[in-house]
């Protein structure tokens, strides 16, 4: 770990402004990745998952989000770094997997048209060799006869076809850092399992470090080998994906765990939900943000309702956890009150 | 009709879920999603569901009885609007739903699930087939004699932001069946609406309060109230979860499970998410392109699955667990191409395209749903070659080695 990560977040935070106030959409995020690994980001609608990729692609308008931290991709700062020099990162060192591969593709153009024009932005070669290597990257996702296929427009395309040749495009410039966002969120469970099995391959043959947003951790459980989650803009627990879902730590995220029916299990009577709603980003709770849904509040004493807690190293060297309650004490609770719940009958 | 009492038997007091919460945040919108307090109470719930469920579950007379249900929406072609083709969206189902239980209806996208989920409230014309709803065959009922049918047989849809008229109160939404109906309400319609409101763990205050102002989940318990203004015997829900946050898709599974066992509900549960359905189901149909390929008791369905189709759905759903991850992985069914078009569905069995077990009987005819290899008559299975237990399916293949 001595060595410099390839990619490293440093107090990452993202606003806008809007009539209402300001929008804190990621509040302080850090997070290092190394090349060859997947990092799971796990949260609801609003927690700031999706932002902060936008935001590591310079993606924002300035003109209404005021980015501020830094993050650094293979040594280099891009948060303050001239528009022209995120530009030609972006695509050609960092590429995006986009939730909805209908809306993201341009319908006017073909597949091969749309995968072309990504090549060359970064590559100055004949349209002639850009199309050959379009026709290779589709043949390699898994597009049955891909030189016919190439002329192809969007609305032509499967769903699971379409993500495909979304993968495609950002793979053909060979990036290191790949970012997707909800990658399976509108496709079929045997699609699904076809593109994150593709992924999967994928990141063993070209060893590029990747980045999984998703609200399913069944997801992020096939592929991640670390997981953050977020809440209200924040993370509030980081750790190994075999720590998160076996001791997770926060309140939280066992609320996540319990609110999801498990098809490896056998049946629960009844899912144990988090109570309540999303905070909104504008005007986050005081204190921890989660303490108006957390069953566990009354037991920090009060310090839930007045102080923010920090990130801190928890149970294990490298598990990260944002809560008041001690972790002798969160353990316990995770052994004996909520494990049994979800593990029961 | 008695809200007063419905709501007042509900094993926790409706009043405590409207109580406002103590975050500052989220304003008035929040205060109504605050169902913590009885969840609180509901976990402590001293008769367990899963009893309550089987006792349901002994079977009476169906509520409702489909056969052969077919639909084909025609591909019309030049002026004269000439049938040229059909999409074969539903292409002869039959099964039953028996009182106070829950059927999950699964499949992937263009299966033909929301069609029948549609073609059984009626919203769709069936094209072919029979639908026998509390005795009374409704398939081919003129619109004003199917109207009183529809008190008893209610919808709940998926996305409830376009199912709830944007410029229409709550109070109007969830009070529409009772216009619609004429039904008269002991205090009037706007004491049965906030009744209703407190029942789906709304704010009754607010009533006067429009769509905008509330989250997905508060939306969807909008919708479920207005299903509920009449207390139909059957609920047909077509993905009420899938729009929702994880953490509020369980609040409204809760919901739905609690409805049920307050007011003896039929739910007719159509869902692509394989885990949901058999939390929520006692009884489990798969789908593929048109027609039913497996239906059996729930843990029968999830323990011993028949069908390939089945076995390799189940497969795919990604596993909550890293440290089983590699081994969920290689025993992934991975299917190949996509589902065939339901204009021109393969001969035979519909699934042989994409199954590893395919023969060529598959393809010159088609198989009956009957129980196989000694099965119970309630699972029934669409398949020449049904799974055995413990036969080592053919897994995994290439992902770069796609069908031809």
């Amino acid at each position: 770990m001595a060595a410099e990560p390839f990619l490293e977040v440093k107090d990452l935070k993202i606003s806008f402004p809007t009539d209402d106030g300001l929008v804190k959409s990621v509040d302080g995020l850090s997070f290092r990745l190394e090349r060859g690994k997947t990092l799971g980001i796990v949260g609801e609608s609003g927690s700031g998952k999706s932002v902060t990729s936008l935001g590591i692609l310079g993606l924002h308008n300035k003109r209404n989000a005021q980015v501020s931290g830094q993050i650094w991709l293979d040594g280099e700062e891009l948060v303050s770094a001239a528009p022209e020099t995120v530009r030609a990162l972006r695509g050609a060192k960092m590429a995006m997997i986009f939730q909805d591969p209908l809306s993201s593709m341009h319908p006017f153009y073909s597949i091969g048209h749309q995968i072309i024009e990504a090549y060359r932005v970064h590559h100055r070669v004949s349209k002639q060799v850009a199309r050959k290597h379009a026709i290779d990257m589709l043949g390699r996702v898994g597009i049955p006869q891909p030189a016919r296929r190439v002329d192809d427009y969007p609305h032509q395309f499967s769903g699971g076809m379409r993500q495909r040749a979304m993968i495609a495009m950002a793979l053909v410039n060979d990036p290191q850092l790949l970012i997707a966002d909800e990658p399976t969120t509108a496709l079929d469970v045997t699609v699904q399992a076809q593109i994150l099995d593709l992924m999967h391959n994928l990141q063993e043959e070209f060893n590029s470090a990747l980045i999984v947003i998703t609200h399913d951790l069944g997801v992020v459980a096939e592929l991640a080998d670390e997981v953050l989650v977020m809440y209200g803009g924040r993370c509030i627990e980081y750790g190994t994906a075999r720590t998160i879902f076996e001791e997770p730590e926060h309140p939280y995220t066992w609320g996540l765990l319990g609110s999801m029916p498990r098809i490896d299990r056998p049946n629960l009577d009844r899912l144990v939900p988090i109570p309540g709603l999303p905070p909104s980003l504008i005007n986050l709770p005081s204190g921890c943000a989660f303490h108006p849904r957390c069953a566990y509040e009354p037991r920090t004493g009060g310090l839930g309702t007045t102080l923010t807690p920090e990130l801190t190293v928890a149970g294990r060297p490298g598990h990260l956890v944002r809560c008041h309650l001690p972790t002798a004490e969160r353990q316990r609770i995770w052994r004996e009150e909520v494990k049994p719940k979800l593990e029961a009958q | 009709m008695n809200d007063e009492s419905g709501a007042a038997a509900i094993p926790a007091d409706p009043t405590g879920r409207t109580a406002v919460p103590a975050d500052p945040m989220a304003g008035a919108a929040a205060s109504a999603e605050a169902a913590g307090p009885t969840e609180a109470v509901r976990l402590s719930d001293p008769v367990p569901a899963e009893v309550m469920r089987e006792e349901r579950a002994v079977k009476g007379e169906p509520l409702l009885s489909v056969k052969g249900l077919e639909k084909h929406f025609p591909i019309t072609k030049g002026l004269l609007r000439r049938q040229v083709g059909a999409v074969r969206a539903v292409d002869g189902v039959t099964f039953d739903v028996y009182k106070g239980e829950t059927l999950g209806l699964v499949g992937e996208s263009g299966c033909g699930k929301t069609t029948t989920g549609r073609l059984l409230t009626r919203l769709v014309e069936p094209t072919g087939g029979s639908i026998e709803f509390d005795g009374r065959d409704i398939a081919h009922l003129r619109q004003g004699k199917l109207r009183p049918m529809r008190r008893d047989m209610q919808m709940i849809f998926q996305d409830p932001f376009s199912s709830l008229n944007p410029r229409h109160t709550v109070g109007t939404i969830v009070g529409a069946p009772f216009r619609i109906q004429g039904v008269k309400t002991e205090h009037g319609v706007k004491r049965a609406v906030q009744d209703l409101l407190k029942l789906v763990g709304l704010n009754p205050e607010h009533y006067n309060r429009y769509p905008h102002e509330f989250s997905g989940g508060q939306r969807q318990r909008i919708g479920i109230a207005r299903t509920l203004a009449l207390r139909p015997k059957l609920i047909i829900a077509d993905e009420p979860v899938s729009a929702l946050d994880v953490s509020i898709q369980a609040q409204v599974v809760n919901l739905l499970d609690d409805l049920q066992n307050e007011f003896d509900l039929t739910y007719v549960f159509i869902a692509h998410d394989l885990s949901v359905v058999r939390h929520i189901s006692d009884r489990v149909a798969v789908m593929y392109l048109g027609k039913i390929v497996e239906i059996a008791e729930r843990e029968k369905l999830y323990t011993s699955p028949r069908h390939p189709y089945t076995v390799a759905l189940m497969s795919a759903v990604p596993v909550p667990d890293p440290a089983r991850r590699d081994r969920a992985q290689r025993e992934r069914v991975l299917l190949t191409g996509d589902v065939p078009s339901p204009i021109n569905p393969p001969s035979g069995c519909r699934f042989r395209t994409r199954c590893w077990k395919a023969q060529d009987i598959c393809a010159k005819e088609e198989p009956p749903l009957i129980p196989r290899l000694g099965d119970a008559a309630s699972h029934q299975t669409a398949c020449h070659f049904p799974i055995v237990e413990g036969e080592t399916v053919e897994g995994r293949r290439p992902v770069s080695a796609p069908t031809p």
